[in-house]
């Protein structure tokens, strides 16, 4: 690591774009992209092919991937589904289950700052009669346990929470999560896309039945995932959302992604391996962003808990700049923003808004997501660019003249835009 | 997204930021957008008060590199015109000018906006200042 970096100097020191957005993607670790590589070429069998060699050599391979994945998240083998990815895996979880216990119960519990994949599984579901409680966050970004026992009834079937946060990193309290509904007789879904390989996740301590894993955010591939469902206390089942050749236990058909999965499997193996050191060196690098970041500038703020968050995640909002604007001016530094204009939607960060820290704020946050691959100089670099974006915007910034008046913002009356 | 040139200059280097006195007779001020709507421009002239000529605009906005390059623009544009010409800028002009996608059409008509409030604030104080000046009838301020 290229330490020593003289300040001012930095970008000396790294290869620009600097990548910092490890929360939508990772780059595919290069030991993982190797042992990938055969499947896509000699290695091309179909791992149901039960009668020939090819089929015999890809279904060991996926087996040992099986292996792997379940080793890293305390599973067994028979409890690993392959699937597309996380978005498949959070719509096979929470529509499978529903679809085989309602006769049990139509009622699900999830929570405001969840993952499209879900949230919006679930607003289908309420379509086809299901009752749906979207349970609030705090202003540090977790549920509360009260609101989740209050939510639960007779007709709950499953509660879906996500492990950790896609945009703020706040890790839920799965564990007592988990605990409340094994008591409960209630199955326990959770998103630990972000979670696995960060911190450390374990499907029978954590009490979890069903966990969506994805391959991109590990530094695997894309478009491979998986599904734990778990067989024993309790047996969960499912129906199967895509029907065909009866693969994967009949809960998910369709020919294996052997490459893709021998590389899922191989970014859990280092995972495993290499969690404990890398998240501690992880969090250095954030942290030593965070405080340069908060040294050198006044009223940023942080979104959601800083004693519940994954070591890889820092949110901020600075005040009186608006993130897009904030993006353009480091546009050598991947990172992104909550801020409307940076959605397709135009509406800012649903899950800022959930915190209740207000509009503006959400419009002027940026998503640092630290991964593998960042050094210090990265940071040292990535802080500089950031600071002095900041200043020169602020110096542009209507709000902030106004506030350097001690004019109460939330007191003025805007004129509202004849667009909106 | 990819920004056009135009608007990349602007946002690296932004004309006419900073203030004019509001409380100068000769300034019109206008403030528009919201900041939960991720846009708030402030946009002031400064009209000579015998020709009517727009001498000097300055801005300072809050938004996305869009909006702060149609408000640089909208200065550019306001110096030197008349305040009846400066009404004549629509945000389609500035549309073009940036080559704004359209979703960023909004950027545009806030500028336009805020061009028209610095002018009726305008001349909202200047039809007062005559008021005091010459107590006749005022009817017509515009
Ligand atoms: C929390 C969470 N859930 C689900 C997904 C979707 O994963 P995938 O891209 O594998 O479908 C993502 C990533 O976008 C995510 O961050």
């Amino acid at each position: 690591m290229s330490t020593n970096v003289i300040p001012g100097n930095a970008n000396k020191d790294v290869k620009l774009p600097i990548y910092m957005d490890n929360h939508a993607t990772t780059r595919p670790d290069p030991r993982m992209i190797e042992e990938m590589m055969p499947y896509f070429g000699e290695k091309f069998g179909n791992a149901a092919s039960r009668n020939h060699e090819f089929g015999w050599v890809a279904e060991q391979a996926v087996e040992e991937a099986r292996e792997r994945i379940a080793k890293l998240i305390g599973a067994s083998t028979k409890e690993i589904i392959f699937t597309s990815g996380a978005t498949e895996s959070d719509n096979l979880a929470i529509k499978g289950v529903a679809e085989m216990y309602k006769e049990k119960g139509n009622h699900i519990i999830t929570q405001a700052i969840e993952h499209k994949a879900v949230l919006d599984t679930c607003k289908r579901l309420e379509k086809y009669g299901f009752r749906v409680t979207y349970l609030p966050v705090q202003k540090d970004g977790r549920i509360d346990l009260d609101d989740l026992k209050r939510a639960m009834d007779e007709k709950t079937i499953l509660v879906t929470i996500m492990a950790a946060n896609n945009e703020i990193g706040v890790l839920q309290p799965i564990r007592e999560i988990g605990a409340l509904c094994h008591e409960r007789g209630v199955l326990f879904h959770t998103d630990a896309v972000q979670q696995i390989g960060k911190v450390p996740f374990n499907v029978i301590q954590d009490n979890v039945h069903l966990a969506s894993i994805t391959g991109h955010k590990i530094y695997g591939p894309k478009g491979v995932g998986a599904l734990y469902v778990r067989r024993k206390s309790p047996r969960v089942q499912l129906v199967a959302q895509i029907d065909g050749g009866g693969h994967e236990r009949g809960m998910r058909s369709g020919t294996l992604n052997v490459p893709g999965i021998v590389g899922l499997g191989k970014a859990c193996e280092i995972a495993n391996h290499e969690m404990a050191e890398e998240s501690k060196k992880i969090a250095a690098l954030r942290d030593r962003l965070k405080d340069a970041i908060m040294g050198q500038l006044d009223e940023v703020y942080i979104n959601g808990s800083m004693e519940h968050r994954l070591p890889n995640n820092l949110n901020i909002s600075f005040a009186y700049v608006e993130g897009e604007s904030l993006l353009m001016g480091i546009n050598d530094i991947a990172v992104s923003s909550g801020s409307a204009c940076t959605s397709a939607t135009l509406e800012p960060s649903y899950v800022l808004k959930a915190l209740g820290a207000g509009d503006d704020l959400a419009h002027s946050s940026i998503r640092f997501g630290l991964g593998r691959f960042n050094t210090e100089a990265e940071v040292d670099y990535v802080a500089r660019r950031v600071v002095d974006t900041v200043k020169r915007l602020r110096e542009l910034s209507p709000l902030y003249e106004m506030a350097k008046e001690g004019i109460d913002l939330t007191k003025v009356q805007w004129a509202a835009e004849p667009t909106h | 997204m990819a920004y056009s040139d135009k608007v990349l200059d602007h946002y690296t280097n932004p004309r006419n930021v900073g203030a004019l006195d509001k409380n100068s007779a000769e300034v019109g001020t206008g403030l528009v957008g919201a900041p939960e709507c991720g846009d708030v421009m402030k946009l002031q002239i400064k009209v000579n008060p015998t020709t009517n000529i727009i001498e000097d605009a300055k801005f300072k906005t809050f938004g996305c590199g869009s909006a702060i390059a149609s408000s640089s623009l909208a200065t550019e544009w306001v110096k030197g015109k008349t305040v009846d010409e400066a009404l004549g800028i629509k945000n389609t002009d500035i549309v073009k000018e940036l080559s704004l996608p359209p979703v960023k059409i909004h950027c545009s008509v806030l500028a336009e906006d805020a061009i028209r409030a610095a002018i009726g604030d305008w001349k909202k104080k200047n039809g007062a200042t005559q008021n005091q000046a010459q107590p006749a009838p005022v009817e017509q301020r515009a």
